[in-house]
């Protein structure tokens, strides 16, 4: 039965007997977190998809109505949403591209013992620490074309990054490029640091070149690890909002959840917003399905 | 290593460490630039070319706590003699500051600043006391679809905050929790929860059964074990889940914008507000920035041989 036997203490035992039942102890501890999850988490997208089947705007009082699917079909057809799916897969290709490429660059270069070691990488770790739309914002200032030190330093002269419809999007990237490779490092020197050392010493007995070694050793041992890496970075910049937000307001940077955003809080259409936060939804599930997937996978080597 | 190292091997590692200090440099310059910009006079912020080294000043952290407006004329010398060494420094700037009789009146910052200090620590400490305990079910008792329920926790982890804003927003007009505390602490324990069951779980696997076992078997319940045996032994792995989810209360800002606006609005929406129409005053925004950044700079410190095991769920660990 589930009530007994629950851990490997025996259940005959009088320890066992004493008190709450494991029973009793495991419902207590765990039924609360249900709870609450279900109740502010399930329980308002149930009450969301409600409203993706009707017109409902929140900022008039009239009755709304039932409208089956037509939210979603619209939705579907429209070119203005479809262009804002293409924004963000430009952004999460160009954005986690640069952070697996710098990440796992740095994490090479650190992969080896030097002085001041541990606190040069958690130097390295702190604009991850950070809140992206506070950090994002004092970016403006750094882009700025009339008084930015980075125009002055890459000699870009009034070069508007921001304002620029072709750079901006780019521009943001480039900020969470900065802000997200130290966590790619961080996993990259994990995975870099649970290569066996003797294989390295095989190779070299074997007078194996350095690019042999990298592809041959380094890379299958690190890919799970950068593959989890890779996973995540993709969830989050899809799901990106503030960074962007606060940066530029720039169409050509709109990133689907800042349109999901302006839909429901700055047009009110509220069941529509409702239908495209579905869309978005399930995309994200099926991210984190894979997410976990890969998670597990490592974690049982 | 064995292998005796020739010199172009010592070379590369020395161009391979030399890269590294480089990179270093900048990865930290936007922050030095945040930092420097606090410190420095206003007309300085927005030099070309830009300033790098300066004499440094509180000014910036002057205009940040007080309500200020443009002086139509010069300031009376008697007054400005009489007036302390922080008010002179407004009054230098051609402005002066508001006061109600002789009480000074304060900006908004400090107010948004203690509004996220109050929800991210109540947060913090419901999401981390929910998640110990949820997590020990978890590590100890067998429960039927553990990896599904496991699943389910972290999804929610998952969710586009937007996307749980929308019908959130509707649910709080209605019961009145809009621009509440309440209302960001619960969204913020929602939010923090699974991390917290994910992160302590993996901590508690590592505590070993035979321990409260042995307990249980000198005689105490197992709730005496729990709270006697396994919560001191958790301890480190329940101040480093506390730190991961104050940081992430502390950062979040997508909800605080949705809904909050006045009354319980945090620093994250508040400070880019501050940059309003015209040219924005950088030195009292970075001196806002500086101070809201200032702790999690800290904590990254006090964190850092726990941040791939946070990062990851609890999945990697050094």
């Amino acid at each position: 039965m589930a009530s007994v036997a629950l851990t490997n203490l025996d259940p005959a035992s009088r320890a066992a007997a004493r008190g709450w039942s494991d029973l009793t102890i495991r419902n207590l501890f765990i039924i609360p977190t249900l709870v609450f999850l279900i109740v502010f988490n399930i329980f308002p997208l149930i009450y969301s998809l409600g409203y993706s089947f009707t017109n409902f705007a929140a900022n008039r009082s009239e009755p709304w109505q039932f409208v089956g699917l037509q939210n979603y079909r619209e939705l579907l057809s429209d070119d203005h949403i479809w262009s804002n799916f293409v924004i963000t897969a430009k952004y999460v290709i160009v954005s986690v591209a640069g952070q697996m490429i710098v990440g796992f660059g740095l994490a090479l270069l650190l992969n080896r013992s030097f002085p001041m070691k541990g606190l040069i990488t958690t130097l390295l770790l702190l604009p991850m620490m950070m809140s992206a739309a506070v950090v994002g914002l004092f970016w403006q200032l750094l882009y700025s074309p009339s008084w930015g030190p980075i125009n002055y330093v890459f000699g870009l002269g009034d070069f508007a990054w921001l304002s620029n419809p072709d750079s901006a999007l780019y521009a943001v990237a480039i900020t969470d490029i900065w802000m997200w490779s130290p966590f790619v490092m961080l996993l990259s020197l994990a995975g870099l640091s649970a290569v066996p050392q003797h294989l390295y010493e095989a190779a070299a007995i074997d007078r194996a070149g350095w690019w042999y070694t990298f592809t041959r050793i380094t890379l299958p041992l690190v890919s799970p690890i950068l593959l989890i890496a890779l996973i995540f970075r993709t969830m989050e910049a899809f799901k990106t909002f503030d960074i962007a937000y606060t940066m530029t307001t720039q169409p050509t940077a709109e990133l689907i959840a800042i349109r999901l955003y302006k839909q429901a809080f700055q047009q009110w259409d509220t069941g529509k917003s409702c239908a495209l936060a579905y869309i978005v939804l399930i995309m994200v599930l099926a991210i984190t399905n894979l997410y976990v997937k890969y998670l597990n996978k490592v974690k049982e080597r | 290593m064995a292998a005796v190292r020739t010199s172009s091997e010592v070379a590369f590692n020395r161009i391979a460490i030399a890269a590294v200090l480089i990179a270093t440099l900048i990865f930290l310059a936007p922050i030095y630039w945040i930092a420097s910009t606090a410190f420095k006079p206003k007309e300085l912020a927005v030099s070309v070319p830009p300033t790098v080294l300066f004499q440094p000043e509180v000014t910036p952290f002057i205009r940040l706590f007080t309500k200020r407006v443009q002086m139509q004329k010069p300031v009376d010398p008697q007054v400005y003699e009489a007036a302390p060494w922080w008010e002179k420094r407004i009054y230098d700037g051609g402005e002066r500051v508001l006061k109600v009789g002789k009480d000074v009146q304060l900006s908004q910052y400090p107010d948004r600043f203690m509004n996220s200090l109050i929800v991210a620590v109540i947060s913090t400490v419901l999401a981390v006391g929910m998640g110990t305990f949820t997590a020990y079910g978890f590590s100890r008792f067998k429960i039927a679809g553990e990896a599904d329920l496991l699943f389910f926790i972290l999804s929610t982890r998952m969710l586009p905050p937007v996307v749980v804003a929308i019908p959130m927003f509707l649910m709080y007009r209605m019961v009145g929790l809009n621009d509440s505390h309440i209302g960001l602490i619960i969204l913020y324990v929602a939010f923090n929860l699974s991390f917290s069951v994910w992160l302590m779980k993996g901590f508690m696997d590592e505590i070993p059964k035979e321990y409260e076992e042995a307990a249980l078997v000198d005689g105490y319940t197992r709730m005496q074990a729990f709270f006697k045996i396994v919560l001191p032994e958790a301890a480190t792995g329940i101040a480093a889940t506390a730190v991961f989810c104050f940081i992430t209360a502390w950062n979040e800002y997508a909800f605080a914008l949705i809904m909050t606006n006045r009354r319980a609005q945090t620093a994250p929406p508040f400070i880019p507000s501050q940059i309003g129409s015209g040219l924005p005053d950088w030195t009292t925004i970075a001196a806002g920035t500086f101070l809201f950044l200032l702790p999690v700079a800290i904590f990254t410190f006090l964190l850092r041989n726990h941040l791939l095991r946070g990062v990851t769920f609890g999945a990697i660990r050094k």
